[in-house]
């Protein structure tokens, strides 16, 4: 395959599930808005989101405020904004676009049709009520674009970059979202104590379509480390660091070249030590260091993807 | 301009009854609801976006993209006539690939004094680089899209070869494809002879034209990109090959060789089909700033071990100035009366010539030498006063830039317009193929003039397709 149809494809699907996940990180605040909370906590909140991105910045420079919606305009809207929904859609269409001859005419069509979709959402939409559902239908785009690619594509390269690119970016979101939730709250193993505290892991597990699994597979109270080793460590989670990583592991072993031993290598590294770590090493090693090294082997890892099949090789 | 009633009408004849081979679908078109055929159209247009079947208008905002619209109502040949018209088609493609490998080798057309060497030599379609090259077979035009008209019954002109980069082969396969999910009925009715098969056919051909000694050829299909106004044409037909698209930064020349990189290593490329025109092909011996194509292409070209399809320097063959002589091309290097018609053409190079298309601009279409896409023509009898002494002054700066020809009383074709159903001006390029074999799918695209009494069918001047029908009985 040529590298630059791998690279459209890796990037296309890194996009797709980058929009997914700004949806359920701005829908998983819209939710907690609504709860009462302390003077301040809801523009906190909604601060915190730009916090995960790295786009404070960015976000200063065109707004003075926080608000929820400043925030919606930028990470939805904003086409200057490279992480907005709208730039994600456009830019997974675009990559889409550039290699509708490589992937199937479902997968175009579903691609090219979110997007146009996306272009002429009515703005006045996401001003009443009814953002909830603007949410619900991204993620929905994002589920039809996997489906049609499980359903529709051959399982060879083309395939795998296109999962490799999802499984990066999906460990590379989840591990942000637990990241920013436990820098608001305080650390420890006791269950929350107000129902505020509740909320908030209520919420961080139905950002990643949790809810009820924790409730299935702990049977307990929603405590913060057993909600940690759900979203770090369990290998029956979908969104988990863990399946992430067991994915891009075996996905780069099917595309295993003449130079990506190393890559491969740590990327087997990384998948080991979540198949064998204990949650309670993670915390004793402090949880956010534990995910700000963890986010810095993603960032890695997709570094090295690049160099090993995506950029031009020598011609030399 | 021709008088209507002097048009000829592809469904209707002039007493008013219907063509027998339209005879099926007018019946079958009096019998359907219009609501059912107003929302078969609806689909159409649907389908068409969803799918992205769009192209780009240059000079629009940039990224921009159109729909080509779809007309239902399709053009309908008789078995018999596509055979005449076949016939014709590859003399002619067979005489221009004669022509082309004479130009750059022994110039016998020159020496037999049937065209003038300044014609030739000093065309700026006339490559000096491909002088004495062979290339496989001396197969030069392996694609070419001849645009066909006629004039009446069983009466075809042709308009112009193009034998550089013709498109527009995706719309006939999707036309069809369309046309048979929206009105499956109609081919229980009718025995249409089918085009699905043309990617095969194309693969084929190209594989045959690899270099020498080359046992299982590599063929990539070479684009400009995603923002060419094409671009939908060459994914789709490297899809339908089961061959890499390829833009010149995914090429590199190595060791006289041509080679892809690929996520596995570079690997050596045989064919290429491209969609780029010479000009940019190979920035070290065209033009400089060119960032489409691969440097160091032309040499391993010259030095045979890749082949270019079509190969550099066909332009010479399809140039309006060279037009003229190409029914002297066939009488020479066949030996055989041309079977489709030429249209007569005036060379302003000529004072003759000169002299009468400059009295009768109100009467003639005047054409650039080098032009395309209807981009820089004049329509004599539809131009106002302004545009008249315009092209005067411009032919008189520069006659050798210019031909002229009568207008031509093409055929029209009813089509759905806002009005219901009325005749427009269509014409028809069939794409013909030659590498161990010259061939064709039956028929080729159907372009048609939307605007009442346009006889530019191009899709940047707002033309349409539609569907064409060769019958099999």
């Amino acid at each position: 395959m040529l590298s630059r149809t791998a690279d459209h494809l890796y990037w296309m699907a890194r996009y797709i599930e980058r929009a997914e996940n700004v949806a359920r990180m701005l829908d998983v605040n819209y939710r907690m808005s609504m709860v009462p909370q302390a003077e301040g906590g809801i523009d906190a909140g909604w601060g915190a989101t730009l916090s995960i991105t790295g786009l404070e910045d960015a976000f200063r420079s065109k707004h003075s405020a926080a608000t929820m919606e400043a925030v919606l305009e930028f990470m939805v809207f904003d086409g200057t904004n490279s992480c907005s929904i709208m730039s994600c859609l456009r830019m997974a269409r675009e990559n889409a676009h550039a290699v509708r001859g490589t992937i199937t005419s479902e997968m175009w069509e579903t691609t090219n049709d979110t997007w146009l979709k996306m272009r002429d959402y009515p703005r006045w939409k996401l001003a009443g009520s009814e953002i909830g559902e603007f949410f619900e239908w991204v993620k929905f785009r994002s589920h039809l674009s996997r489906g049609v690619t499980l359903g529709t594509m051959l399982r060879d390269e083309a395939f795998h970059f296109i999962r490799l690119g999802t499984f990066l970016e999906r460990a590379d979101a989840t591990a942000r979202f637990i990241d920013v939730k436990y820098h608001m709250l305080v650390d420890g193993a006791a269950p929350p104590d107000t129902a505020a505290d509740y909320y908030q892991w209520s919420a961080l597990l139905r950002s990643v379509s949790a809810f009820e699994v924790y409730r299935k597979v702990y049977r307990d109270l929603i405590t913060p480390v057993k909600v940690a080793e759900l979203l770090i460590l369990n290998d029956q989670m979908p969104r988990s660091l863990r399946t992430s990583m067991v994915e891009v592991f075996e996905n780069l072993n099917a595309l295993s070249n003449y130079r990506s031993s190393e890559t491969e290598r740590r990327a087997g590294e990384l998948q080991a030590s979540l198949k064998f770590g204990r949650i309670e090493d993670v915390f004793a090693r402090g949880l956010h260091e534990y995910l700000t090294q963890f986010i810095v082997r993603v960032i890695d890892l997709g570094n090295r993807v690049s160099e090993d099949f995506l950029v031009p090789m020598s011609s030399s | 301009m021709a008088n209507p009633s002097s048009i000829y009408d592809e469904m209707n004849s002039a007493d008013g009854t219907v063509r027998s081979h339209y005879a099926g679908y007018k019946k079958w078109l009096a019998e359907t609801p219009p609501e059912r055929i107003a929302q078969k159209r609806a689909e159409a247009d649907l389908v068409f976006h969803r799918v992205g079947i769009t192209f780009a208008v240059y000079g629009e905002e940039s990224g921009k993209e159109r729909l080509i619209p779809f007309d239902i109502v399709p053009r309908i040949i008789p078995a018999q006539e596509w055979k005449q018209l076949a016939a014709g088609l590859r003399q002619r493609v067979k005489a221009l690939n004669m022509f082309l490998n004479d130009v750059y080798h022994d110039q016998e057309i020159i020496k037999a004094g049937h065209m003038p060497a300044e014609q030739i030599l000093s065309n700026s379609q006339y490559r000096p680089e491909m002088q004495g090259v062979d290339v496989p077979g001396g197969i030069y035009a392996h694609i070419a899209g001849v645009d066909v008209v006629r004039a009446g019954a069983g009466e075809f002109y042709v308009l112009e070869d193009n034998l550089r980069v013709p498109s527009g082969v995706s719309y006939m396969l999707e036309d069809r494809r369309m046309m048979m999910r929206l009105f499956p009925e109609l081919f229980s009715r009718y025995r249409v002879a089918p085009v699905e098969h043309y990617p095969d056919m194309l693969l084929t051909n190209l594989r045959a034209v690899a270099p020498a000694g080359v046992i299982d050829p590599t063929v990539v299909v070479l684009t400009p990109g995603a923002y060419n106004s094409a671009y939908f044409e060459h994914a789709f037909l490297a899809q339908q090959m089961g061959v890499e698209l390829v833009e010149g930064q995914d090429l590199f020349v190595r060791d006289e060789h041509l080679y892809m990189r690929t996520t596995q290593g570079p690997q050596r490329v045989d064919v290429i089909y491209r969609r780029i025109d010479d000009d940019f092909l190979d920035p070290l011996a065209f033009r400089p700033d060119s960032m489409l194509g691969v440097p160091g292409l032309l040499q391993v070209y010259r030095d045979g071990h890749v082949t270019l399809a079509n190969a550099i320097g066909t332009g010479v063959a399809d140039d309006k100035s060279i037009y003229p002589y190409v029914p002297d091309m066939i009488r020479f290097y066949l030996g055989e009366e041309p079977l489709l018609n030429n249209v007569p053409t005036f060379m302003c190079r000529k004072p003759d010539d000169l002299a009468y298309v400059l009295s009768h601009l109100d009467e003639l279409v005047v054409k650039e030498t080098h032009g395309a896409g209807g981009y820089g023509m004049l329509i004599g009898p539809r131009a106002t006063k302004e545009e008249i002494e315009r092209f005067r002054q411009l032919i008189i700066d520069t006659p050798e830039r210019y031909i002229a020809q009568p207008t031509l009383a093409l055929s029209a074709c009813p089509t759905f317009v806002d009005a219901g159903i009325a005749p427009r001006h269509i014409d028809l390029r069939p794409f013909v193929l030659s590498g161990k074999d010259i061939n064709m799918v039956p028929g080729g695209l159907t372009r048609v003039a939307l605007r009442e009494g346009s006889l530019v069918v191009n899709s940047s001047q707002g033309g349409g397709t539609k569907d064409t029908w060769i019958l099999e009985i």
